[in-house]
């Protein structure tokens, strides 16, 4: 009843083009979007801001560039990690090295390095492909770090290697506390899905899902290979390497190249795996899973525990957390190989005839 | 479905929110953030268990400090400084009430929580680990490298092994075999300084995490050939270079390893290799120590013991993590004797007491602490507070002490320290405190 769309005419071509052409989607997103930014703000705690919701906002973005790169134009990267690594480094360097560049300037900036090195890794994507290509892109996570460590001018000559980000200026004013890192984070974050789901539907896009299902096809149809693997590869490494400046500057403060390992990597792999692979929903959704899930099962767990008077040692609970947290990726990827975002999209078609399912 | 478990994930935060409100004011709470699983698991269980069962030893035996009874939390950090964000942002709001200092047992982790303990007003004790230019404190008031750091060790083990080689290593050649992270990387600078003023030749070579697999370092090392190793491992990298060594005949004995490489779990699993082998320490093993003992006695006899596994009570690391709870401890005291007797501190209290530590060895022997920690006393400009080590070596079934306590080179390494923890000023763009000031 209330998720019909029914009655709602598309009388020009820009509204049968926009971004939610449903208009209980606009109404959501936009109560979504006054959720996030007015009423959390106000009520969540220190802890929500700084252990979950800055860095499950910062890992959406970084599944979101991979989901761009394997989702949208079907190339599988295993280096993403490194991708935020050269973010996290190139932004603490421009900030160290430009006198006075603002903060958002050198976020940019650091995704266009990664951009940069996005283009370079993703040169073999020409002529390899699947599980080839992972391998390949397994060169960039390990180049990258070892370059980070081999060179120290990367990281001003620190004797660890260690980089503690800069303050965060933004027009003279420093952001300091959580609630304020937290909506610069949100905002840049709301801003790059909204373009990520408006570039998606593009003629790159289109493009890159083409690719995706069948290159050959692809490129008869008129797609140039090259220039759209590459753009995938590119655009993919920006978003990666903008939550890497993030992950520094905003969440952790001080980052070390071993930090962004191969098991980071893998990491948003799952979330975009349990997520929903070609889909922005399910950047976020798989990566509330992968981040909050745990968290979840290490408070409920003791409490549960001592509801029911079991004796567990805190080392007891942090294994049967791991395990039952397999066991629901496990259940989940029985139940919807599609990912989350899947469930989410059944929902909607059954809300649509609800409650006249024939 | 996905809505249901979020609501519920909220209102087991607010459950959970909610109990941390209620502490009692004549508590002193410990945040705990410990790692008993994931990699280094084993090396965690050992350290916090000691930990742990020191704080239950304070409240059986003297009912609290001065009556003020230890309460702690424990949050697992799995050595992942993503979950020791986490884990320190779920324990802070209570540390904010009252709070022992927080070890964190990792480098990483300790890195993370370094700006945000100081604007929370909660120590952290980094005890032989880094940031070590907290030293000086002027810059890092809430940080404390104790005992000793990772330079003020290098330097001491070359005054040790340069008194083996009768005063002098000129012309000596040294190879200096690191973890490559910020832990292994952290002395380079000191022992560079080291081998100009001792005219010594070094080299350095670094094994990739984890390091289970350093056949190319091991080859360079027999093609160097050089008169002694000098160690940074950490983990499984331990007993593979210690077997490694045993490969390539390379004497164990020229080999010496930082504290981290010095324990039980590196040298059994070793076996035979490991004889000879040695490595800086700054606590004895065994439990002949009379804490040690009693702390059996008492919270073994009362079944409150922490550690499931009890052949690890006298571990090394066991033992280290007593000394940790020791100086924590000891810290409240001082605090305690300029805030109030019989009162909980909070986190800047403590952090006085940290910077005012003076444990003697007549203290020492008083709580029954000899060999468990050198003599300490901190101030403003020195976070340290002692910079000394002992060198033990592996005899096949235990670590025996060699040495007597040895310290670093502490007019080369501190000015080292002073002018890192500057830069790290200007980075941040903040002014020190003047230590002068604060007496």
């Amino acid at each position: 009843m209330l998720y019909r769309e029914a009655g709602q005419f598309k009388t020009s071509y820009a509204a049968d083009q926009q971004l939610f052409p449903i208009r209980q989607d606009r109404i959501g997103i936009l109560i979504l979007l006054a959720v996030v930014f007015l009423v959390i703000p106000g009520f969540a705690s220190d802890y929500w801001f700084s252990a979950i919701l800055i860095p499950f906002l910062i890992f959406s973005l970084a599944a979101l560039g991979l989901n761009i790169l394997t989702g949208y134009a079907g190339q599988l990267s295993l280096g993403s990690a490194a991708f935020m690594a050269v973010g996290a480094y190139a932004a603490y360097n421009f900030q160290l090295r430009i006198d006075g560049i603002p903060i958002l300037v050198s976020f940019v900036c650091a995704g266009l390095t990664a951009a940069g090195a996005g283009i370079l890794f993703g040169l073999p994507s020409l002529w390899i492909k699947g599980f080839y290509l992972a391998v390949a892109t397994l060169a960039a996570q390990f180049f990258i770090v070892w370059c980070l460590t081999k060179f120290p001018w990367l990281s001003n000559y620190s004797s660890s290697g260690v980089i503690s980000t800069q303050p965060l200026i933004f027009f003279g004013h420093e952001f300091t506390s959580p609630q304020e890192k937290y909506l610069l984070v949100l905002t840049i974050v709301a801003v790059m899905a909204l373009a990520a789901k408006n570039m998606v539907r593009s003629s790159t896009g289109r493009a890159w899902m083409a690719v995706r299902d069948m290159d050959v096809a692809a490129s008869v149809i008129g797609i140039r290979l090259m220039p759209a693997k590459l753009l995938a590869f590119a655009v993919s490494a920006f978003y990666c390497g903008v939550a890497g400046a993030l992950y520094a500057f905003c969440y952790l403060g001080s980052v070390e190249p071993d930090g962004f390992s191969l098991d980071m990597s893998f990491r948003i792999l799952f979330m975009i795996i349990i997520g929903g692979v070609g889909s922005i929903l399910g950047s976020f959704l798989g990566a509330a899973f992968i981040l909050l899930l745990p968290i979840f099962l290490d408070i409920a767990l003791p409490w549960v525990a001592s509801l029911l008077g079991l004796p567990f040692s805190s080392a007891t609970v942090s294994h049967i957390q791991v395990l039952v947290f397999g066991a629901l990726i496990m259940f989940f990827l029985i139940v919807e190989p599609h990912g989350l975002a899947r469930l989410w999209q059944i929902t909607k078609e059954k809300l649509r005839l609800w409650p006249f399912p024939h | 479905m996905f809505k249901c478990r979020m609501s519920a994930l909220t209102a087991a935060v607010s459950i959970a929110l909610l109990s941390q409100a209620a502490i009692a004011a004549e508590e002193q709470f410990f945040p705990i953030l410990s790692y008993r699983i994931g990699p280094y698991g084993a090396n965690g269980q050992s350290f916090f268990g000691g930990f742990v069962d020191y704080l239950n030893y304070v409240n059986l035996k003297e009912n609290g400090i001065n009556g003020v009874k230890i309460v702690w939390e424990e949050c697992e950090t799995e050595y992942n400084n993503a979950k020791g964000i986490e884990c320190y942002e779920r324990l802070k709001d209570k540390a904010k009430v009252s709070t022992g200092p927080i070890h964190t047992m990792s480098t990483g982790v300790a890195y993370a929580l370094i700006d945000k303990a100081a604007e929370d007003k909660i120590p952290l004790a980094m005890m032989g680990y880094g940031r070590t230019d907290a030293v000086d404190g002027s810059v890092f008031p809430y940080a404390f490298p104790l005992v000793t750091t990772y330079q003020m060790q290098a330097s001491a083990i070359l005054r040790f092994v340069k008194e083996k080689e009768k005063g002098s290593l000129e012309g000596k050649k040294i190879v200096y075999l690191y973890h490559d992270s910020a832990y292994g990387k952290e002395p380079i600078a000191a022992l560079q300084e080291e081998a100009k003023i001792n005219k010594f030749e070094l080299t350095l070579i670094p094994v990739a995490h984890p390091g289970n697999e350093q056949g190319a370092q091991w080859l360079k090392i027999r093609q160097e050939n050089p008169d002694y190793v000098v160690f940074w491992g950490w983990g499984v990298m331990n007993q593979t270079a210690i077997k490694a060594a045993q490969k390539i005949g390379f004497s164990r004995d020229k080999m010496v390893g930082s504290w981290w490489a010095g324990s039980e779990e590196d040298t059994v699993p070793a076996g035979d290799a490991a004889k000879g082998y040695m490595s800086a320490t700054w606590n004895v093993a065994g439990k002949d120590v009379p804490l040690i003992a009693d702390i059996e006695k008492v919270v073994y006899g009362a079944g409150q013991g922490n550690l499931g596994d009890t052949s690890k009570i006298g571990t090394i690391l066991y033992n280290r993590g007593v000394s940790a709870a020791v100086l924590s401890i000891e810290a409240i005291r001082k605090a305690q004797e300029k805030y109030g007797k019989g009162k909980a501190m909070t986190g800047e209290q403590v952090r006085w007491g940290m910077e005012n530590l003076d444990i003697s060895d007549a203290r020492l022997k008083e709580i029954g602490a000899t060999d468990l920690l050198p003599e300490i006393k901190t101030s403003c400009d020195n976070h340290e507070g002692s910079g000394k080590i002992k060198i033990q070596q592996w005899d096949g079934t235990q670590w025996v002490v060699v040495s007597g306590w040895i310290e670093g080179n502490k007019g080369l390494i501190h000015p080292l320290f002073k002018a890192s923890a500057e830069q790290y000023a200007k980075e941040k763009g903040m002014t020190p405190r003047d230590c002068a000031k604060e007496m």
